[in-house]
């Protein structure tokens, strides 16, 4: 007599969304566990953009280094050269110059409309929506623009430099951000006229992708994941770097949790972003904008080009670079999308011994599961988007 | 549910609202450009494809001391040297490998003597790769064509840098 060992019968089957897919923001590879139309698992595959940042900084001197933070979170490119350049102020123990603090604040905050400008058009568009991607991309194109006036490329700055900014604003440039943030107001105003109260997009994003409190805290959540939770928890008001404990402004808690909530907390953010982007150009101060000490950062080019000691420095700093002393520190910002930190470690060399790279995006990611779970296949798009992923930083 | 928020639901006014927006929003100034014959605005700080540069007298600038290859975090820069006849030192090869560079700047601001820059170019796609592996002669052609614009540009930032 036989008996024959019938396997346990599994009604769920398994979907491939990515990598190659409009909603996956980039590189996203998911294995979708369903049961018919709900999600029973959701397991994201990692790595396909990886370029070991991480290691090649380790081979580059420290001036070197900060092109490649641009490419982590290609969206809002200068908040991570100031992690790095925060990090290797304190090592050097020097500070940065009053007026380079304010610029790193202003661009900081400029960079934060860039990505959550982005982040809600392109969430949008993801469960149907056109027309806010249509004018958020003109506001992105006006911000680039103002990124290329100051470091002359749109996207890959390498401006922020270890004590200071690399150039001095232009002329000009303060009066012309003081207009646009004033026609950014009247965009967001008319964003929100079209999504906020919205049926449509409510019934997409309420009650969808619920992340508690607890849950926040568990899964290392932080920026406006964590804020939408109902965490009021701003590394910007909790250890102020550079000016922002002279800078006035509120942060957004949401309470629900939810996608929707993570929206509305984004689009208060821009408002208070704007509302420090103001006061940065009313306050600016005048002076360097480069720590004034030739044995970290160049001298100017007229000096270089008349002083054999200037033209010493210039050589020694663009091919040795400069040494750092040994010590350990890990740095971080309020990157637009949470908590961006660099640890870096130092053995006194012109090169890090390690540097680690924290990115917020890679913590949101691993909630995915529980967040999707349960949901329709559809939802799982509209978590993407509120989740405000860039594959540039999760897989460094 | 009260009964505002009950006529408002009801009338789809939020609907309406946003309607009428993107209406208005169909007789404002475009701000469209016909690409191929317009272009955006670029500031003096652009950092576009790279030339080599001459003196006016047409000398070359550069004096191979290497600094560009040296600070190149990409490694896209190749540079073998020489004395000239005269017995001026020179490059005998200067090779910038365009698929590799990031268009960090970090070449011309280390340029002592302005040699290598990053000029306003940036129409230069090609069909292949070999095609943007720039040599010697490639790129003093560039300084050649674009010497004006690139004069023109360092000079509106001279007192930035």
């Amino acid at each position: 007599m036989t008996t024959d060992i019938v396997p346990e019968k599994k009604n769920t089957y398994t979907i491939n969304l990515g990598p190659q897919h409009p909603a996956a923001h980039g590189v996203l590879r998911l294995i979708l566990e369903m049961d018919g139309e709900v999600i029973e698992r959701a397991d994201p595959h990692i790595g396909l953009l990886h370029r070991g940042t991480e290691k090649l900084i380790e081979n580059k001197t420290y001036l070197q280094a900060i092109p490649y933070f641009d490419r982590l979170d290609y969206v809002g490119t200068m908040n991570q050269e100031h992690a790095f350049a925060l990090a290797v102020e304190k090592l050097l123990r020097i500070e940065a110059p009053l007026r380079a603090q304010y610029i790193r604040v202003l661009f900081a905050e400029l960079g934060r409309l860039l990505n959550h400008v982005l982040s809600i058009t392109t969430g949008v568009l993801d469960i149907g929506g056109i027309t806010p991607a249509l004018w958020g991309f003109e506001e992105r194109e006006r911000m680039m623009e103002f990124y290329e006036r100051v470091c002359g490329a749109r996207l890959h700055a390498n401006y922020f430099r270890p004590g200071g900014v690399h150039q001095d604003l232009p002329d000009g440039l303060l009066e012309d951000m003081a207009k646009f943030v004033e026609n950014f107001k009247k965009f967001i105003d008319d964003t929100e006229t079209l999504l906020t109260e919205n049926r449509i997009f409510k019934q997409r994003l309420v009650d969808v992708g619920i992340v508690t409190k607890q849950e926040a805290l568990d899964w290392s959540f932080s920026g406006p994941m964590l804020r939408a939770s109902g965490v009021a928890w701003d590394l910007r008001k909790s250890q102020p770097y550079d000016v922002y404990d002279q800078m006035e402004f509120d942060v957004p808690v949401g309470t629900t949790g939810d996608c929707y909530a993570r929206y509305l907390v984004r689009m208060e953010e821009m408002r208070q972003s704007c509302r420090i982007m103001e006061q940065a150009i009313a306050q600016m101060p005048e002076g360097l904008v480069l720590a004034d000490d030739h044995k970290i950062s160049p001298p100017r080019r007229a000096d270089m080009k008349n002083s054999m000691e200037a033209l010493i420095h210039h050589f020694k700093l663009y091919t040795e670079g400069y040494h750092v002393p040994a010590g350990e520190t890990y740095s971080v910002v309020e990157a637009p999308k949470g908590e961006f930190g660099v640890y870096l470690v130092s053995d006194g060399s012109n090169k890090p011994y390690r540097c680690h790279i924290r990115a917020p995006g890679f913590a949101h990611l691993q909630g995915l599961d529980f967040m999707s779970r349960g949901h329709m296949l559809a939802d799982v798009v509209a978590i993407i988007g509120s989740l405000d992923i860039v594959f540039g930083e999760i897989d460094r | 549910m009260s009964a505002t928020k009950t006529v408002r639901s009801f009338f789809l006014l939020e609907l309406i609202k946003g309607f009428a927006l993107t209406f208005f929003y169909m007789f404002k100034k475009k701000v469209t450009i016909n690409y191929p014959f317009e272009k955006g605005p670029i500031s003096p700080r652009f950092r576009g494809e790279h030339a080599l540069r001459r003196y006016p007298n047409g000398e070359e600038r550069c004096i191979a001391c290497k600094l560009c290859e040296a600070i190149c975090p990409a490694q896209a820069i190749t540079i073998e040297a020489e004395p000239r006849e005269d017995g001026s030192r020179r490059t005998t090869r200067y090779d910038i490998d365009m698929t590799k560079c990031i268009y960090c700047g970090l070449c011309q601001e280390a340029c002592p003597v302005d040699a290598i820059v990053e000029g306003p170019n940036f129409e230069y796609a090609t069909e292949t790769h070999e095609e943007l592996l720039y040599d010697k002669e490639r790129l003093l052609a560039n300084g050649d064509r674009w010497e004006a614009q690139i004069a023109a540009t360092l000079e509106a930032d001279k007192k930035y840098r």
